[in-house]
């Protein structure tokens, strides 16, 4: 196999407070020999909530973003669902609407830059299972998780809508998604079954509709709590600042007790791969995790 | 020519009585299923073959009344477009039928779609306008002016999206992906007069747009490829361009964006918080903000005016000039 190569899209969360999730990444694709070029030009995708304000300055931000990686010459990973949804939907809108794509180019003239939509957008999780292989995967675990009862937690912006992610996903079931529970596999854990592991954890509105975000939260982890999960690892890093972050006041809310540690995608490998403790950095979890262990 | 093939399958049927029964159950029925069939003729053989009390809503088979939908293994359908061979490649031979919304269920797939109707019907799903009784001509719409409600237009009303919407399951005032779809193609049609009217409606904090979680079950539940999740962006965005949209934390949470990454590039994790919140509001974080910190996630000079803890991106200005350029709202 020639060496792997992306062009990283770290997204935000993972340069300030889930520096666990670009640590973790980048101690994965050491380990396994991928290559990664972080995009330090890369700007905010807008979250869904810059495009709610103002969708065509969404969409000239996005593309430029992408414009760095197709500089490169490669593929763009994502480490954050949201950050896979708000690019993916840009480079659709713009590969699919000539007229769209010429007004965001006009802008993009302005600082020397043309979108030409030859670079491919694919969340870290989909070109490990994809590009890189289980199997191979599955013959570099030094630490086997077979100690767990794993969760996975899918999040919705890497599965929905089907139509718009299913090139990059592997044409995922997200009624039935599969991708992590495979992972789970290959690393030794066990995944555990639970009807909540496609559902929404209200990261995006715990400002302004706290109470739904709090439920929709507590429903999914106690879910996986009463399905005997240890952990639940997730491929967002903004389910896992919801799920790990607010389980106390997701108690209140919920009338029952939420303990659950919450592991980012790239941790969990990380762990099986025999990564250093400080490239884990389990220690910046709110919910403490040392279960894993 | 078409070669007829055959598999055998198991369903599993949610059987409910609300008169008679206390507890919902399934009912198990073994078929061999030929691979032209619908999942509506299959809930037909249920009917037909096993047991005559099996009920379920369907009138007119071409997919355009709506009526006939429910969940096969949890994936929102409409039973008479919805191949049964597509949807055992899908979930394997054993199939699970379920009424839309399992809270609402009246008799086994027949639920009470009441509070879909009253809250379609709340948004004035139709054109308000003063019209001549005696035109001299057809109003004329462009092409563009179509396409631009043409796809929210195909909705047929069938509630797939407004049962799969976790926000219509938690919030009772929500009004729901469908309604907000309705509200969007009647505002955006040339002939109507009542759109800002819709726009305040669906502007306000519990029961409108900004309580959708964007999860995009409304998007992936659709049979007519309605897509409302961007029709309720384009709700969004219409607030901002007529000016509809009021400070309060969710528009300031959604504007806040563009001061984070005029400044920095990346959204400022602290700052959009405080900006959205103000200072007033930020108790209810303190909680919260004092475990982050703990937990090294967040740091003491985050959000404190005056000290820029923020990383920058590469080629910052850039972005600033292309935010001056290219921003079209004001909130």
């Amino acid at each position: 196999m020639s060496q792997l190569h992306y062009a990283l899209f770290t997204g935000c969360t993972a340069k300030q407070s889930t520096p666990e999730l670009l640590s973790s990444t980048l101690a994965v694709a050491d380990k396994l020999g991928i290559k990664i070029t972080i995009l330090e030009e890369a700007s905010c995708c807008g979250a869904s909530h810059l495009q709610d304000f103002d969708q065509f300055l969404a969409h000239v931000l996005n593309a430029r973003n992408i414009c760095y990686a197709e500089k490169l010459g490669l593929t763009m990973i994502t480490i954050c669902n949201t950050c896979q949804l708000n690019s993916a939907m840009t480079k659709h809108a713009l590969d699919s609407d000539p007229e769209l794509k010429a007004r965001v180019n006009e802008k993009l003239a302005e600082v020397g830059l043309e979108y030409k939509g030859t670079s491919e957008i694919k969340h870290f999780l989909y070109t490990l299972i994809d590009d890189y292989g289980l199997d191979n995967i599955k013959n570099k675990v030094t630490v086997p998780l077979s100690h767990l009862n794993i969760a996975p937690f899918y999040g919705c912006h890497n599965i929905r809508p089907s139509e718009l992610h299913g090139s990059s996903n592997g044409n995922e079931n997200p009624y039935n998604p599969r991708s992590l529970d495979d992972l789970i596999d290959a690393l030794e854990g066990h995944p555990i079954d639970y009807d909540r592991k496609n559902k929404c954890c209200g990261f995006h509105v715990e400002l302004q509709a706290n109470h739904t975000s709090e439920v929709l939260a507590g429903n999914a982890l106690l879910d996986a709590i009463d399905n005997n999960a240890d952990i639940m690892v997730t491929p967002c890093p903004l389910c896992h600042l919801k799920m790990d972050t607010y389980q106390d006041s997701i108690s209140s809310t919920m009338g029952r007790d939420v303990e659950l540690p919450v592991l980012h995608m790239p941790q969990m490998v990380a762990l099986a791969l025999g990564c250093s403790e400080k490239e884990i950095g389990l220690n910046y979890h709110v919910t403490k995790a040392d279960i894993v262990r | 020519m078409f070669t007829h093939k055959y598999r055998k399958i198991t369903i599993k049927a949610f059987r409910f009585n609300a008169e008679t029964d206390y507890l919902p159950y399934y009912k198990t029925y073994e078929m061999t299923v030929e691979n032209h069939e619908l999942i509506l003729d299959l809930l037909n053989r249920i009917k037909w073959e096993h047991d005559g009390s099996f009920s379920y809503r369907r009138s007119c088979r071409h997919g355009i009344c709506g009526s006939c939908s429910i969940k096969v293994n949890g994936k929102p359908v409409l039973a008479c477009k919805e191949n049964a061979w597509d949807m055992i490649d899908l979930f394997g031979d054993e199939l699970i039928f379920d009424p839309q919304s399992k809270k609402r269920a009246v008799k086994d797939m027949i639920i009470d779609k009441g509070d879909f109707w009253d809250k379609h019907a709340a948004v004035k799903p139709y054109v308000e306008a003063e019209i001549d009784p005696h035109p001299e001509h057809e109003t004329k719409m462009s092409i563009a002016q179509v396409d631009n409600i043409l796809d929210a237009d195909y909705c047929i009303q069938c509630g797939n999206c407004h049962y799969a919407c976790p926000v219509v399951e938690i919030n009772e005032e929500y009004f729901g992906p469908a309604a907000f779809a309705a509200a969007y193609r009647f505002s955006a049609d040339p002939r109507d007069e009542a759109g800002v009217e819709r726009l305040e409606m669906t502007a306000q904090m519990g029961q409108g747009v900004w309580d959708c979680v964007k999860c995009n079950e409304c998007a992936e539940a659709c049979p007519k490829e309605v897509n409302p999740i961007e029709k309720i962006t384009r709700l969004h965005n219409l607030q901002f361009e007529q000016k509809v949209a009021k400070s309060n934390v969710a528009t300031r949470h959604a504007e806040g964006f563009v001061r984070s990454i005029r400044d920095h590039g990346y959204l400022d994790e602290a700052d959009i918080v405080l900006y959205s919140e103000g200072y007033l509001g930020m108790y209810k974080h303190l909680k919260t903000a004092i475990k982050m910190l703990k937990a090294g996630k967040i740091h003491w000079q985050d959000g404190v005016p005056f000290i820029d803890n923020m990383p920058k991106i590469k080629n910052l200005d850039e972005v600033k000039k292309l935010i001056k350029s290219s921003m079209t709202n004001k909130l």
